[in-house]
């Protein structure tokens, strides 16, 4: 028998060439040496050639016709015989064939199985030397270069993707900082790291676009500074335009510079590229947000699909907290004190019955509280949102006076950020008023803290449009003191050309507009500097002198400084989140009247990467409530495409109806912003175009356009809808059944003798319904033998505890049977239930099929 | 690489990537930070050495782990029954732990590392260990023994599908299938 497989190896060796592998020719010549071998071998050579093609074969027969006759006769018989063996061959190239992807398939899931890792190197290896020696085999006639380039190619590819992959995981940055954070505190607080670089990379990819597009070719190829009046600082701002308390504030240089809107010239197209910045800078606005909003939705999508498990499953409460809880990445013993305290009391508050924390007795006062407290954080709301207005309103008339100081130049920012800084320990303290479950805790204070940004922002937007629209009617005025003046420059220089020589009109010395956008641009860029300053003296000044204090004045005080009063700070996960959030969302507001402004946000955000990775780690401790992190990121994402959102609609607004300013910005002169994209169809593209882009802007086109979006809409949630219920029903199903397998079981604790004996004379027949499961199966076929006679009390005990609240109920609270101790005193109650439970044994083999564990 | 540490021959290093979860920066993280487990005069064979469990609970990845004893246990091939690490059941270790690895297959090991004896099943010993384990040795922290067993007794009875008194490896991977945030938690990183 080996002999032969050898030899029909042989004929596929033979058959592919000797090119395939080195191993393939040194075979046959070790075979030689044997000589009965000998006589299998020329058969084998024979039938190589048979199966390689009839004509072949045809031509060798020829040839050995001229040798002697019994050679003749041998070969008819061996002929044959071959005949015979290249139908076997064939099946068995199948086999090996089979083989081979099975041995390719155990190579590539050898990973995911639960092995030692010797048993899977020997495995390993031999399923490779296998692959390797028989893979070159497979490739049949004219096909087998192909096949054995194909499989070069496959072997390169997976070199090449491993090696690609061992390159992605080290381009991607802070890996190792992350994952020192990790091991400190958490998952957690590593999320928040994780959702900063992942920031970080989204504003890196708009600032190649801002910079790379709108910037860059303005700088190279636009008409340089001082060459225009919009280039140049005004003559009267000259003398101060470079004290650095006037550059803090964005003023002199800085704001006649590409970091602002009112440096870009209106000119179509600016260089020898004919590059047409004005349409550039259009955009480039509209796919920042673009990108954004599709970025933002894409990763929601990956975690929406990543997150199978569904959390609301109440199935598995205590399964859970007591299998899962447990942080492996945590390293840090501090943490791991804080974690297994945390463990204790989930474990002891789920323990304790919801009914007694349900008994208190003032249920009356509770919702007073709660009502009190809300009404209070409302009062703050308003309090802040008008103080907003109040101080936007009154830095209008400051910036009408002279000589006016620091502070009331950047009044605005200061309460921003103040508000910022100090409602959220307000709200937490009002919180405490209302007593809820930490974990809702949490998403009301949130949902707070989000409102109270959101209205600031919103707030200091309006005060931002009423201070745009006074500018809008003083650019009015100004218009026309620039048309006249200039006229009357220039008529006058044409009356007395012989007094004024110079011929064009200094630009410093030309009378502006107030040039609303630049002043947008500002507030935006100044309300982000200030914000980053706050943040950073926040950490420096709470977390990292607060731990200095704590950790060295411990020695010399009265009570214990770390545990007591002060102690450390923890990291606060979620209005870190929410600040960067909100960062965001005046970026997008800002960067289309601030080019620059994104270009300060990635410094921030690299800046803040170290600055706040080092504040953890060198001063706050790990929360005390510790949060998973997989739930909550989508949380926050969505809350980032919220922020997105509300962020597009006044830059949408101010692009579509308010007029741009007439000597400033790359859209001067248009009535509208928007009308860029108008004239770059006429101009630019053929008339049949510019007809199309009517017809298709036609409001008869888009209203319809608009409609069937919404019917998409609603068909497809309607959908969503309709897979949610399947779903539900078929939670509902498993639950059922889950139920019903537990009642037979419970069942068959407690019944007669009888029944015990017929289930014994029943179980093997269970065994082979079910034997193609795993252990599961058997495992419990043998415990449910040997359970009646030992374990039947015990047994009683746990289903019945089991039993009447599994079964009375579809989703059992698991606290329910915690008020009723385990009592053998409803066994009375089951042999009724038992008789009709154990009536369907013959069924248990298929129920159990249908059991979800398998 | 330290010159004194001999490195992972490539061929191996390929094989090693074929067969864990781990690329090829994390396997030679791995060696260097097992060459330094590993007593000086024995640097020179690495790949064969073994390293007592007293050294790899060292670890500051495993030092504050509460199942640093039964994750040497679960690993390790020795004969003995030292729990010993070599370099081999190390990286089998990381693998599992890494965050590439299936959850089937790190569910499969945290039931070997909550069985506590060795039997196969999570019984109620198991799980009270198991308990204990994860409420930490601080008086505080502990649970009073009828906490305990009505915290037992509630787990058998959401998990327990067969009603056996004890857990086994399908009951517990079907549990812990549905968990949303295992496999985020089941996680060491070097």
């Amino acid at each position: 028998m080996r002999k032969k497989g050898k030899c029909a190896l042989e004929v596929i060796m033979e058959n592919v060439g000797m090119e395939v592998d080195g191993q393939v020719q040194s075979d046959p010549e070790s075979e030689e040496d044997e000589e009965e071998e000998e006589t299998i071998q020329r058969p084998c050579s024979r039938e190589a050639i048979k199966s390689s093609g009839q004509e072949k074969n045809q031509q060798t027969k020829e040839v050995d016709e001229s040798e002697e006759e019994d050679e003749i006769f041998r070969r008819k018989r061996l002929t044959r015989k071959t005949n015979r063996r290249v139908k076997n061959s064939e099946e068995e190239l199948e086999r090996l064939k089979e083989q081979v992807e099975e041995k390719k398939k155990l190579i590539s899931t050898m990973r995911n199985k639960p092995w030692r890792m010797a048993k899977k190197l020997t495995v390993l290896r031999e399923a490779q030397a296998f692959v390797e020696k028989f893979e070159g085999a497979l490739g049949k006639g004219k096909g087998k270069k192909f096949y054995a380039y194909k499989v070069m190619m496959a072997k390169k590819w997976v070199k090449f993707k491993r090696d690609f992959d061992n390159f992605k995981t080290q381009c991607i940055p802070w890996e190792m900082k992350i994952k020192e954070v990790e091991s400190h505190f958490g998952s957690s607080v590593a999320s928040y790291f994780i959702f900063l670089r992942w920031m970080y990379g989204v504003n890196l990819v708009l600032f190649g676009l801002i910079f790379g597009l709108v910037i860059i070719p303005e700088v190279l190829m636009g008409m340089p500074y001082g060459s225009m009046p919009r280039k140049t600082v005004p003559r009267a701002e000259q003398a101060t335009a470079m004290d650095f308390s006037v550059l803090w504030d964005f003023e002199g240089y800085i704001k006649y510079s590409a970091l602002f809107y009112g440096y870009y010239n209106n000119q179509r197209t600016i260089g020898w590229l004919k590059y047409r910045l004005p349409m550039a800078y259009f955009m480039v606005g509209i796919s920042v947000f673009g990108y954004s909003l599709v970025v933002v939705i894409r990763t929601m999508a990956r975690n929406a699909n990543e997150s199978t498990g569904d959390g609301d499953d109440n199935d598995f409460i205590f399964s859970w907290k007591m299998f899962t809880s447990w942080d492996y990445l945590i390293g840090n013993p501090e943490t791991a004190d804080n974690k297994f305290a945390s463990i204790t009391t989930s474990f002891k508050e789920s323990i304790v019955d919801e009914q007694e924390s349900n008994k208190d007795e003032n249920i009356h006062l509770r919702r007073f509280l709660r009502v009190l407290a809300n009404v209070l954080i409302i009062c703050c709301l308003c309090g802040s949102g008008y103080l907003i207005y109040f101080v936007v309103k009154r830095s209008q008339t400051f910036s009408k006076m002279q000589n006016i100081g620091w502070y009331e130049r950047n009044e605005v920012e200061i309460v921003m950020s103040l508000l910022g800084m100090f409602c959220p320990p307000l709200f937490e303290t009002i919180a405490a008023l209302e007593n809820y479950h930490p974990r809702i805790g949490l998403k009301w204070q949130l949902g707070r803290i989000f409102a109270l940004f959101l209205g600031n922002l919103y707030t200091f937007l309006l005060a931002l449009m009423d201070d745009v629209n006074e500018k809008l009617t003083e650019e009015d005025v100004i218009k026309n003191i620039t048309h006249w003046t200039l006229l009357n420059y220039y008529n006058s220089s044409a009356v007395n050309n012989s007094t004024f020589s110079p011929p064009p009109i200094d630009p410093a010395d030309v009378p502006r507009g107030p040039c609303w956008e630049t002043t947008v641009g500002i507030e935006f860029v100044r309300l982000t500097v200030s914000d980053i300053l706050v943040t950073y003296i926040t950490i420096l000044v709470g977390d990292f002198l607060r731990a200095c204090f704590v950790r060295f004045m411990n020695y010399c005080w009265c009570w214990d400084l770390e545990a007591g009063f002060p102690s450390y700070a923890e990291f606060d996960i979620s209005g870190n989140v929410l600040g960067l959030i909100f960062n965001q969302g005046m970026i997008w507001m800002g960067s289309f009247y601030a080019p620059g402004l994104v270009g300060i946000n990635v410094l921030r955000l690299l800046t803040s990467m170290y600055f706040q990775c080092w504040a953890v780690m060198s001063s706050n401790v790990p929360h005390e409530r510790v949060f998973k992190a997989s739930k909550s990121n989508n949380f926050y994402m969505g809350l980032l495409l919220l922020i997105l959102f509300l962020s597009l609609l006044p830059v949408a607004y101010t692009i579509m109806s308010l007029p741009p300013s007439f000597d400033c910005g790359p859209f001067s002169g248009k009535k509208k912003m928007s009308d860029v994209i108008q004239e770059t169809i006429e101009l630019d593209f053929p008339a049949f175009v510019a007809k199309i882009f009517s017809y298709v802007a036609n409001p008869g086109l888009i209203i319809p356009a608009i409609l069937l979006m919404v019917l998409a809409i609603y068909y497809l949630n309607a959908v969503a809808e309709a897979y949610q219920h399947a779903n539900a029903e078929l939670k509902k199903k498993m639950q059922v059944q889950r139920e019903e397998e537990k009642n037979k079981r419970n069942n068959k604790a407690t019944t007669n003798l009888a029944t015990q004996d017929l289930e014994d004379f029943l179980t093997p027949s269970a065994k082979s319904g079910g034997q193609s499961q795993p252990t599961a199966d058997t495992k419990s076929d043998s415990t449910n033998k040997n359970s009646p006679g030992a374990k039947e009390g015990s047994m009683a005990k746990n289903s019945n505890a089991a039993c009447p609240g599994r079964g009375a109920t579809m989703v059992p609270p698991p606290h329910v049977t915690i008020t009723q101790p385990p009592r053998q005193s409803i066994k009375a109650s089951s042999p009724g239930q038992a008789r009709s439970g154990t009536s369907p044994q013959g069924l248990r083999p298929g129920t159990r099929k249908g059991q979800p564990c398998n | 690489m330290g010159g004194s540490a001999s490195s992972v021959p490539p061929d191996l290093l390929g094989e090693y990537q074929e067969l864990t979860f781990l690329t090829k920066q994390e396997i030679l993280i791995a060696h260097k930070r097992f060459s330094e487990l590993v007593p000086k005069e024995e640097r020179d064979q690495i790949l064969s050495a073994r390293v007592p469990k007293d050294k790899v609970v060292t670890l500051p990845e495993l030092r504050a782990n509460p199942f640093q004893h039964r994750i040497c246990r679960v690993f390790s091939t020795a004969e003995d029954g030292d729990d010993s690490l070599s370099f081999e059941d190390f990286l089998d270790m990381l693998s599992v732990f890494s965050d590439a690895a299936t959850s089937e297959i790190k569910s499969h090991y945290a039931f070997r590392i909550f069985d506590f004896d060795d039997d196969g099943t999570l019984d109620r010993k198991d799980l009270e260990n198991l308990v204990n384990c994860l409420t930490g040795d601080a008086d505080g922290t502990r649970l009073s023994t009828s906490e305990m067993d009505q915290l037992i007794q509630n787990i058998l009875e959401e998990s327990d599908i067969d009603k056996d008194g004890t857990i086994n490896l399908s009951e517990f991977q079907h549990v812990i299938s549905r968990s949303p945030d295992f496999a985020s938690s089941f996680k060491i990183v070097l």
